[in-house]
């Protein structure tokens, strides 16, 4: 199928598909935990689940992970994003109960439902059960707002805002700090700054 | 004991100082010191730097620590029942729209909101103190420079500030042996200041609370107290429990070793060390009371904790809660006598609200791509900044505006966190997979920030009154705020957001967004700063001013404010140093008049 074929079929399924329509997160039940307070105890290492109850279905989770794998996958460095707990941290950041979280649960329930619908009017399956190849036919389509043609727009920005939450999910993360290489938060006896042959190279010293 | 409660305290006060942050802790300590009798009321919980969340990791935490409107700064920010809105406690919006918005910062907590502050402390110049006399706009206070400078002094040597002496136009030199080194900058630091040169923009290090080394424990304490030998003993013990600056985790976090600059790690301790500071916490303070001969005797307040109504007295009283707490607790001292609240004979308390111009540019710049593995944690940034350079042009008339802003930078590898790697199809195209991890690690630490603090000039339509309806969980009548910016903030928000692109060009760099050119567009809401001064002005003339040259009031003789509440203008340097230099000489004062039984 060719992509002009391709934005045909989208444009005729996004036609009928009222899960990214404004409103669309009123078809999610918002959770009704409580916030942490303004006095939560931070001396504490908080798991994903104990500030507030995780609420996505088994199935939600399983499609979030390959999503989440897809944008940040194993490579030489590290491992993929399900691997570094972002599932889990997707969870928590949906089922929180802070208004940032809760339209974010309308975006990203919405977009997963979306992407099972989207994979079987393309291919007749579930998206999970998609060869790897037609997975990535799809995020082609809906991976950048201001290429997204404007019947794939809700699904676009469903997936930048997917993307923000894997990456801020995996950088966060133990491995995603090693990932980056970063080297701070340790007690140092003085600061010395930028070795100067660095700073030299830079035309700074 | 120290921490008292409505039960356990004395009846015998010299002062009560309302309020637990800068002003009210460099008030107690001033007057703790040298021997007066102080009950501090604060009224949030008790707090402890031992509380800080040092080199705890956004893994730990819920949502991986990212702001919530429970912790506006993030999960790991000082900040106890605090923010823009505190449960319970409303405050009201006489507008919506953007352009009349005043959000209102609060942190119900011992050391209030010293506990997150961004730690910078510039001095007020001398044009600083007399601005309507140089443009004609604004007020003049009734002291100058020279009244304060030795008072900044003071305050430098004791909190520990790192600077340096750059002689500029209007931002003051300090003493020799006043401030602390400065940190070395990082390597975007270094290149908007080479960068920023080349556009005739002067960047030089910075002023923040800070102790890049330790304070001098054997030359300090006799400058600051001559002739006071128990007072010399307790701050050279205290000064040497302070642990200089580990160059990790953020200040805002607040600071075990105290190597920073909050109440609860400076003034409080050796004030507490004397024997004569009592201190309620839980104590909402909402009216000063009088005697028969008009003069204060102590407060009101409700006991948090038990929801009771109670009372303290002293002989003193000082307000320090806050420049629009300060101004709601005089509003609310409503009497016969004072009809329309305490100190407000002249119509003006709650008048000439004031906060700061912000507005904000963010860039990426590729030459900083790709750098190797950097520390870049330091003193946690402002090594250097940029203050108002353009004194000729704006003399010259050429700028559009009246008043000056300074420059806050910053850049460089920090922790990643939440929002790491995020909104970056900007730059990426959408990409994702492999390439996507690729491009995370190409851009981390490519990213500065220009964050512009502006003076804004007082006017009669920024202000806050007592609402008449609604009151909060205590029963005591909230604020209502009504706020306007002039053309001179809105073209001064503008002229920062072209300064920021041009630097951002010159370091061969791109703006995240669009420059703004509409100045209501441009500027940050009111308060949220959270430099919100003003409320209670000093000034030389009772009828258009709250207090005089020391911040007492004119109406009471014995009820003094001791925080931002009385600026008489708002100059784009940060205000706590200044709060705190104030709030010394005011103590300085009140204690002299003590002395002479004046009081």
């Amino acid at each position: 199928m060719d992509r002009r074929t391709t934005i045909k079929w989208v444009l005729a399924a996004s036609a009928s598909l009222p899960l990214l329509r404004p409103g669309a997160a009123r078809a999610f039940s918002a959770p009704t935990a409580r916030g942490y307070g303004s006095d939560p105890d931070l001396s504490r290492s908080y798991a994903a689940g104990e500030p507030w109850p995780l609420t996505l279905t088994a199935a939600q989770r399983r499609l979030a992970g390959t999503l989440s794998d897809i944008i940040i996958p194993a490579d030489d460095r590290s491992p993929s994003a399900s691997a570094a707990g972002v599932v889990d941290f997707i969870d928590e950041w949906l089922s929180a109960p802070y208004p940032d979280c809760q339209r974010d649960r309308g975006i990203v329930l919405g977009g997963l439902a979306w992407l099972d619908t989207e994979a079987g009017r393309r291919f007749g399956r579930d998206f999970l059960d998609l060869a790897p190849a037609a997975q990535t036919s799809l995020c082609e389509d809906i991976c950048d707002e201001v290429r997204a043609p404007p019947a794939l727009r809700e699904a676009a920005h469903f997936f930048a805002r997917y993307r923000d939450l894997t990456a801020g999910g995996f950088y966060s993360s133990p491995i995603g700090r090693q990932d980056l290489k970063y080297i701070g938060n340790v007690p140092l006896a003085s600061f010395d700054g930028p070795p100067l042959a660095l700073l030299k190279s830079l035309g700074l010293a | 004991m120290p921490f008292v409660t409505a039960d356990t305290q004395q009846s015998d006060y010299d002062v009560i100082v309302v309020g637990s942050g800068a002003g009210g802790g460099q008030s107690a300590y001033t007057l703790c010191m040298d021997g007066a009798k102080v009950l501090m009321l604060e009224a949030g919980r008790n707090y402890s730097h031992t509380e800080s969340s040092m080199f705890r990791t956004p893994d730990v935490a819920p949502l991986r620590g990212a702001s919530t409107p429970d912790k506006p700064f993030g999960f790991f920010d000082a900040t106890v029942d605090g923010g823009w809105s505190v449960p319970g406690e409303p405050y009201v919006r006489a507008s919506e729209e953007d352009a009349g918005r005043f959000e209102w910062w609060r942190a119900r907590m011992l050391g209030g909101r010293t506990n997150h502050w961004g730690r910078i402390s510039l001095r007020n110049g001398p044009y600083d103190f007399k601005p309507y006399s140089r443009d004609g706009l604004g007020f003049d206070w009734p002291i100058g420079y020279e009244d304060v400078a030795p008072y900044y002094d003071k305050v430098e040597m004791l909190v520990g500030v790192y600077g340096s002496n750059e002689g500029l136009e209007n931002t003051p030199n300090s003493p020799a042996r006043c401030l602390l080194p400065p940190p070395t900058p990082l390597v975007s630091d270094r290149l908007i200041a080479q960068r920023a040169k080349r556009l005739g923009i002067p960047a030089i290090p910075g002023h923040r609370a800070v102790l890049t080394r330790a304070l001098d424990y054997k030359r300090i304490p006799a400058r600051l107290h001559p002739g006071n030998a128990r007072a010399q003993k307790i701050l050279a013990e205290d000064m040497r429990a302070r642990t200089p600056c580990l160059w990790a985790t953020p200040c805002g976090y607040g600071c075990a070793i105290r190597a920073n600059y909050q109440s609860i790690t400076v003034h409080l301790p050796p004030a507490l060390k004397t024997g004569n500071l009592d201190i309620i916490t839980d104590a909402m303070v909402h009216e000063v009371t009088l005697g028969r001969n008009g003069r204060a005797n102590g407060v009101n307040f409700i006991d948090r904790l038990s929801g009771q109504e109670k009372h303290s007295a002293a002989r003193v009283v000082i307000l320090a809660a806050s420049a629009c707490e300060s101004a709601r607790i005089l509003l609310n001292s409503k009497s016969a006598q004072h009809p329309d609240g305490l100190g407000n004979s002249s119509g003006k308390v709650g008048r000439y609200l004031m906060d700061t111009v912000g507005s904000s540019v963010s860039g990426q710049i590729p030459l900083l791509e790709n750098l190797p593995p950097l520390n870049e944690d330091g003193a946690d940034g402002h090594a250097l900044y940029v203050p108002w350079w353009q004194y000729p042009e704006q003399r010259a008339g050429k700028l559009g505006f009246a008043r000056g802003y300074h420059i806050e930078f910053g850049g460089g590898k920090r922790m990643p966190g939440a929002g790491t790697g995020a909104g970056l199809e900007w730059l990426t195209g959408g990409g994702y997979g492999k390439k996507f991890k690729e491009d995370v690690r190409r851009y981390y630490g490519s990213f500065v920030r220009f964050d512009g603090r502006g003076e804004m000039i007082p006017n009669e339509q920024s202000y806050c009154e007592i609402d008449p309806g609604i009151k909060d969980k205590w029963a005591i009548p909230v604020l209502r705020f009504h706020w306007q910016w002039s053309e001179h903030e809105w073209r001064q928000a503008v002229h920062m957001q072209s300064t920021f692109a041009a630097i951002i060009d010159a370091m061969g760099g791109k703006t995240r967004h669009p420059v703004k050119t509409d100045g209501a567009e441009a500027i940050a809401p009111g308060g949220s700063i959270i430099h919100e001064v003003g409320g209670a002005i000093m000034g030389s003339d009772p009828a258009t001013s709250v207090t005089n040259r020391w911040g007492q009031t004119w109406d009471v003789d014995n009820l003094f404010i001791n925080d931002g509440a009385v600026f008489a203008s708002n100059a784009d340097k940060n205000p706590t140093l200044t709060i705190m230099a104030l709030a010394w000489r005011a103590s300085d004062h009140i204690l002299e008049r003590l002395r002479r039984k004046e009081l």
